[in-house]
């Protein structure tokens, strides 16, 4: 059974391990000297890589290569497994030899969810070891508009244990999929969006309630405001929100609300805290708003008990956090695996 | 009395529609059977029924004696359009079968594959229609099973294809000791093939047993028109027709027929098997069954 399920997929598998074998190979080439030049330059190894062309674009290729790896899973490995012998008939040809159903998927979910596993693996390792010398220059403080903190939704999916699980679920809804589909063209388009639309909205509506956040209020002074939202009209507009520094370094915040001394948050602030403004919003010729004004509207600001209400992940919860959204996609990606082993069981001549 | 498939008011339901209904069977071990009836009688359903492919909805179906699906080593399965795996090849196959089953006989295998002179090297998919029905049977055959269930191996062949194979067929029945079961919706084919027929209409059993005793008991009566009333009780009417002055009868019965008033014909397989499933259906009326 293990050499039929090799000799069915050893196409599709040849071809996604290829390019992540290659990935693997230039990232393991590069890294050491990455690696060096981050000992060797220091507080200015983030500047220096702003000369170079071949290391921010392999650091940008791994990323994305991540990010593609699972729906390229689900799709191509998963969705055909059972969705392509049903549309072929030979389901009928297979499940007539002297093994049983389950045994065939058994097999079959082992064997490829096990290199799906094992590939993903593979690259994330190499990609997080790779990248290991920009991340702790960014969260040890470094200054840059190219790389963001691992803890940032951009990045965090495409570092560490994640990637895995996010394959294992893809390829697990894959078969599933198949399974009740039936036609392998379908159900891998289906798969291919199901698993992106998951990937697009797991920083926002998942990952929130994987940990409980560091959960803080700052009173917002002229030093730590980060941003103004305005709002209204163009001559004379309100503020809307405000937004502040945690004062972390490399920690993803997740919501920062302007709340009353009640504690009510605030959808616009009051009037006068545009005077809290560096600078008119561009196009207006209006005058910047003086240190003394700024510093006055802020202190008002404090005095009438605003403050900013903040819940961020700082960046020493990155492994916990990993953790947590690796387990529940291996969760999910088992549960989907013990509905196939149900389903199968069924009619489905 | 050995049997290798027995349904006790088996029956098999899609959605709302019953694609078999109380289906009452037994198969006794050692015969070639030949399954009959139009397109859409549940064939297929019946056959996927007793392979384990399908789990019945009411009654039962065993095989071997066990449950159906229970000993999937025993039982060998062709299913319809004979399915085979478009990209591997013929030795692939082989090496599937032998990996898939622990009575696997290499030598039959590579001998029938000799013997169809197909190149092993061939992918699955570039064989026709009659050569891929001969792969597929090699598998079912060297899988050295006790039952071999063919479900309309030969609906997609030529004329020729048809005969070299069910020709293929028979010679491996008779070396060995195998039982089999195929479906077909054309009764040459069973003529061909088979020493035992069950005639399945509208999802029900019309009639089976071997074909030699069914010849023997059954009749066609034409003579002047009598009402099927005044018939001899031990006659049973299979079909009438009648014009003016004269009654055609095609009948069952043990007993010899006396009656001067008939002429007696002879029945060919065809014609039986045509006269079942011409006939009304009646559910009231119970299923006749030609014992041994």
């Amino acid at each position: 059974m293990i050499w039929l399920t090799w000799r069915q997929f050893r196409v599709q598998f040849l071809v996604v391990a290829t390019v992540i074998v290659a990935a693997g190979i230039t990232l393991a080439i590069t890294g050491p000297g990455l690696a060096d030049d981050y000992r060797r330059l220091a507080g200015s190894f983030i500047e220096s890589l702003g000369f170079q062309r071949f290391n921010p674009f392999l650091y940008i290729a791994g990323q994305a290569l991540l990010y593609v790896t699972p729906p390229v899973i689900g799709a191509f490995w998963g969705a055909p497994l059972v969705a392509r012998e049903l549309e072929t008939g030979t389901h009928r040809l297979v499940w007539s030899q002297s093994i049983g159903r389950r045994r065939w998927l058994a097999t079959k979910l082992g064997v490829t969810g096990g290199a799906a596993i094992a590939i993903t693996g593979l690259l994330s390792l190499a990609v997080t070891w790779w990248a290991d010398p920009i991340d702790k220059a960014i969260n040890a403080g470094q200054d840059s508009n190219t790389y963001l903190p691992r803890m940032f939704p951009p990045v965090f999916a495409a570092r560490g244990l994640v990637p895995i699980g996010y394959a294992a679920f893809a390829f697990a809804l894959g078969v599933a999929l198949g399974l009740v589909i039936r036609r392998t063209v379908v159900s891998l388009a289906v798969t291919l969006a199901a698993v992106i639309l998951i990937q697009i909205i797991t920083p926002s509506l998942i990952r929130p309630h994987l940990l409980a956040p560091t959960d803080k209020y700052i009173v917002a002074n002229a030093e730590n405001v980060r941003g103004f939202g305005l709002t209204g009209d163009g001559p004379n507009p309100t503020v809307k929100e405000l937004e502040v520094a945690t004062g972390a370094v490399g920690a993803y915040k997740l919501s920062d609300d302007t709340v009353d001394k009640s504690g009510k948050a605030l959808s616009t602030l009051p009037d006068w805290v545009i005077k809290c403004a560096p600078a008119p919003p561009p196009g207006l010729a209006q005058e910047p708003n003086s240190d003394a004004d700024r510093t006055a509207c802020f202190q008002r600001l404090a005095d009438e008990g605003y403050r900013q209400h903040v819940r961020y992940y700082t960046a020493d919860k990155f492994w916990d956090l990993q953790w947590r959204e690796f387990g529940l996609f291996l969760l999910v990606a088992f549960a989907l695996g013990g509905f196939s082993f149900w389903r199968i069981r069924r009619d489905l001549s | 009395m050995n049997t290798v498939l027995q349904a006790h008011g088996l029956g098999k339901k899609y959605g709302r529609r019953w694609a078999l209904t109380d289906c009452d069977l037994v198969v006794p071990a050692g015969h070639v059977v030949g399954l009959v009836g139009p397109n859409g009688a549940g064939k297929s359903t019946l056959l996927n029924l007793a392979v384990g492919m399908l789990t019945p909805s009411a009654g039962t179906v065993e095989v071997l004696g066990a449950p159906a699906g229970a000993q999937q080593a025993k039982v060998g399965y062709v299913a319809q359009d004979t399915p085979t795996y478009a990209r591997l090849s013929i030795e692939d196959h082989l090496r599937l079968g032998r990996r898939l089953n622990p009575a696997w006989d290499e030598s039959l295998a590579q001998q029938r594959v000799q013997h169809l002179k197909l190149d092993p090297k061939q992918r699955a998919g570039k064989l026709s229609g009659g050569q891929r029905a001969q792969l597929a049977l090699t598998l079912g055959l060297a899988k050295r099973p006790e039952l071999l269930v063919l479900d309309e191996p030969v609906a997609a062949l030529d004329p020729l294809a048809r005969r070299e194979f069910l020709q293929d067929l028979m010679e491996a029945v008779a070396e060995q000791e195998l039982s089999v079961v195929l479906s077909s919706h054309l009764v040459s084919d069973v003529e061909r093939a088979c020493d035992y027929v069950i005639v399945l209409v509208d999802s029900r059993v019309q009639v089976s047993g071997e074909i030699d005793t069914l010849l023997a008991t059954h009749y066609r009566l034409t003579g002047p028109r009598r009402d099927p009333k005044d018939l001899p009780r031990d006659q049973f009417v299979v079909t009438a027709s009648h014009t003016d002055r004269q009654s055609t009868y095609l009948i069952r019965t043990e007993q010899p027929i006396h009656d001067p008033a008939w002429t007696v014909t002879q029945l060919t397989l065809e014609d039986l098997v045509l006269a079942y499933m011409g006939r009304d259906v009646q559910p009231e009326r119970p299923v006749l069954e030609v014992q041994r």
